[in-house]
């Protein structure tokens, strides 16, 4: 047996997706994460609660909510549609998915990062004539870069494995927005679908790991030794 | 550097309030710790901001001042920081440390001149490396360039020897003087020890519980807090051209000869410290004594320090201060004037800095 057309699809949308939703979040959660080790203001853990909620609401309740915020009825649907925009049932809602329950990771791991960054660092670079947004290129940036790296292969895996939001948003239309969990769904649903539901999970599988082994090998090359 | 501050600031368990008016090339800042050093410092900088009133001016430049509204951001106000703990960017090389405030000076003032803060801090050797081996001396030298070469108005050096073994302390110091008097950069020395401020200023403020108590020269306040110190006053004394006899050094002292225990055998020159508590005053030449060294020296002045007095010995062309209870002053007839027989043991002497080896 083989893969089929329909998997080949789910297969490179699920990875589009993932990359798509990365790539989109990265430079918002990098702000988000200086905003919050940085600076102190009213309305912090305001902030910080709302960006860590998806990481304790079930997924399918995010996707409920995005529904009724982007869909035909929804509270931004006039926006949306005035700008000729249609998301929900197409692959950029399962983008938007993945990249709502994906970010509190993202944003937890360059915190990390930029916590354990030594405080005179910056203040030195500071006296040195740098602007805050030339010490956070220069400096921050720079040092935080595992952080950065966890985060974003964290969010990627986790997007791959997206599964409630997404249904809710997207559908689970074959070729156009059936991700690789929603095609082992579908499987796992027939009587016949056996074997091809455990195709799918040996190539998440080794997704995952190629993710992994790729995290380390770029992590271990960032920190300067000498 | 003239500079001009009045500057508050409240923290959970603590209260700045710090006043001082100074004209001047260098300035120490001495005070235990805990005694709001490290807060001037930062609102110095401007990395923290100053509570309610108050101003900071630089060489008439206003760079806080709550009435009118002004607090220039830390790039702006061109003052420099040198940490104990070096704070070099552990993702950039020596070359890049050194490079990142010299990129970042400005325009304008265009005096310095790259190679030469390498040649008078002799990193030439170290300039591809990372920052991640260095000696905690190499480090230290690696973080004045970086401050030198971004070409500060002022320098603040914030407990920049207090990582270091003695001898890389002694070593950063003649480096540190040397180069700020080279390019020409005044500097604020912060410190908690006494022995380092003589060596690197003239005149020091003494902060103490959030707010400067004093300024006087670093050597006065040497005196005044010699009576209530454990250890005295320490007489810092360059000792040179040593040669060994009967199982002793002997050293040559502006003319004098010195004999210090053996221990120091290899230390041809250097530096080293005598306490005021260690030096034992006779009226009238002891016949036979164990201490080693005996001087014949001239009284000029005496003064008072708490509890004790402070006597003030000239012999031959070096100046010594020793202490004594005001009793024994009175029994000795101890004036300015007089002449006594200064009596020191060869084991009192502690060495500070090596300058040259046998």
């Amino acid at each position: 047996m083989w893969l089929s057309a329909p998997d080949i699809q789910a297969i490179l949308l699920s990875t589009k997706v993932a990359t798509v939703a990365t790539l989109l979040s990265l430079p918002i959660g990098f702000m988000c994460a200086y905003i919050l080790c940085f600076h102190d203001f009213r309305g912090k853990i305001l902030l910080e609660g709302l960006i860590n909620l998806p990481l304790t609401l079930p997924p399918v309740v995010i996707g409920y909510l995005l529904l009724l915020l982007l869909g035909a009825n929804g509270a931004l649907a006039p926006l949306l549609h005035m700008l000729g925009i249609r998301l929900i049932f197409t692959w950029k809602a399962a983008v938007i998915a993945s990249a709502v329950v994906g970010f509190p990771l993202l944003v937890r791991s360059i915190r990390i990062g930029m916590e354990s960054i030594d405080l005179h660092l910056i203040h030195a670079s500071r006296t040195l004539g740098a602007t805050w947004y030339d010490t956070l290129a220069s400096v921050i940036a720079p040092l935080c870069l595992r952080g950065v790296m966890a985060g974003s292969s964290l969010m990627f895996a986790r997007s791959l494995g997206e599964f409630g939001a997404t249904i809710i948003v997207a559908g689970n239309i074959p070729g156009l927005t059936q991700t690789i969990p929603l095609a082992i769904y579908d499987y796992a649903a027939s009587p016949q679908g056996g074997q091809a539901a455990l195709l799918l999970c040996v190539i998440s599988v080794i997704i995952s790991l190629a993710i992994l082994i790729f995290h380390d090998a770029v992590a271990g090359r960032l920190i300067r030794k000498d | 550097m003239q500079l001009d501050l009045s500057l508050k600031k409240e923290l959970p368990h603590f209260r700045l309030s710090a006043e001082l008016s100074y004209k001047g090339r260098n300035l120490g800042l001495f005070g235990p710790s805990g005694s709001g050093k490290s807060t001037l410092v930062s609102l110095l900088a401007g990395l923290d901001t100053p509570g309610d009133k108050g101003h900071l001016r630089l060489d008439e430049q206003v760079l806080f001042d709550r009435n009118q509204g002004i607090n220039l951001p830390p790039e702006q106000r061109r003052i420099a920081l040198v940490f104990q703990q070096s704070a070099l960017f552990p993702h950039l090389s020596v070359r890049g440390n050194l490079l990142y405030g010299f990129k970042r000076r400005p325009v304008r003032d265009n005096n310095i001149d790259f190679d030469a803060v390498i040649a008078a801090l002799g990193l030439e050797a170290l300039l591809e490396r990372g920052v991640n081996n260095l000696s905690g001396g190499e480090r230290q030298r690696v973080a004045i360039g970086r401050a030198i070469l971004s070409n500060p108005r002022l320098l603040l050096l914030d407990e920049p020897l207090s990582a270091l073994d003695d001898d890389s302390k002694f070593q950063i110091i003649s480096y540190l003087k040397a180069t700020c008097a080279r390019f020409n950069i005044p500097y604020i020395f912060i410190s908690h020890s006494l022995v380092e401020m003589r060596m690197m200023t003239d005149s020091a403020a003494v902060i103490d519980n959030g707010s400067i108590t004093d300024i006087c020269s670093t050597e006065t306040l040497a005196r005044k807090l010699m009576g209530r110190s454990p250890v005295g006053y320490i007489n810092i004394l360059g000792l040179g051209g040593m040669t060994k006899r009967d199982g002793l050094c002997v050293y040559n002292w502006n003319g004098n000869e010195l004999l210090l225990s053996l221990g120091n055998q290899d230390t041809r020159s250097g530096l080293f410290e005598l306490s005021s508590k260690d030096i034992i005053l006779f009226k009238k030449h002891p016949e036979a004594i164990s201490a080693r060294n005996l001087l014949e020296c001239n009284v000029t002045s005496c003064f008072e320090s708490g509890t004790k007095l402070g006597v003030e010995l000239e012999c031959g062309n070096g100046k010594l201060i020793s202490e004594i209870v005001p009793d024994a002053a009175r029994e000795l007839e101890i004036t300015a004037g007089s002449v006594v027989y200064a009596a020191i043991k060869a084991s009192a002497f502690r060495r500070l800095a090596a300058a040259e080896t046998t």
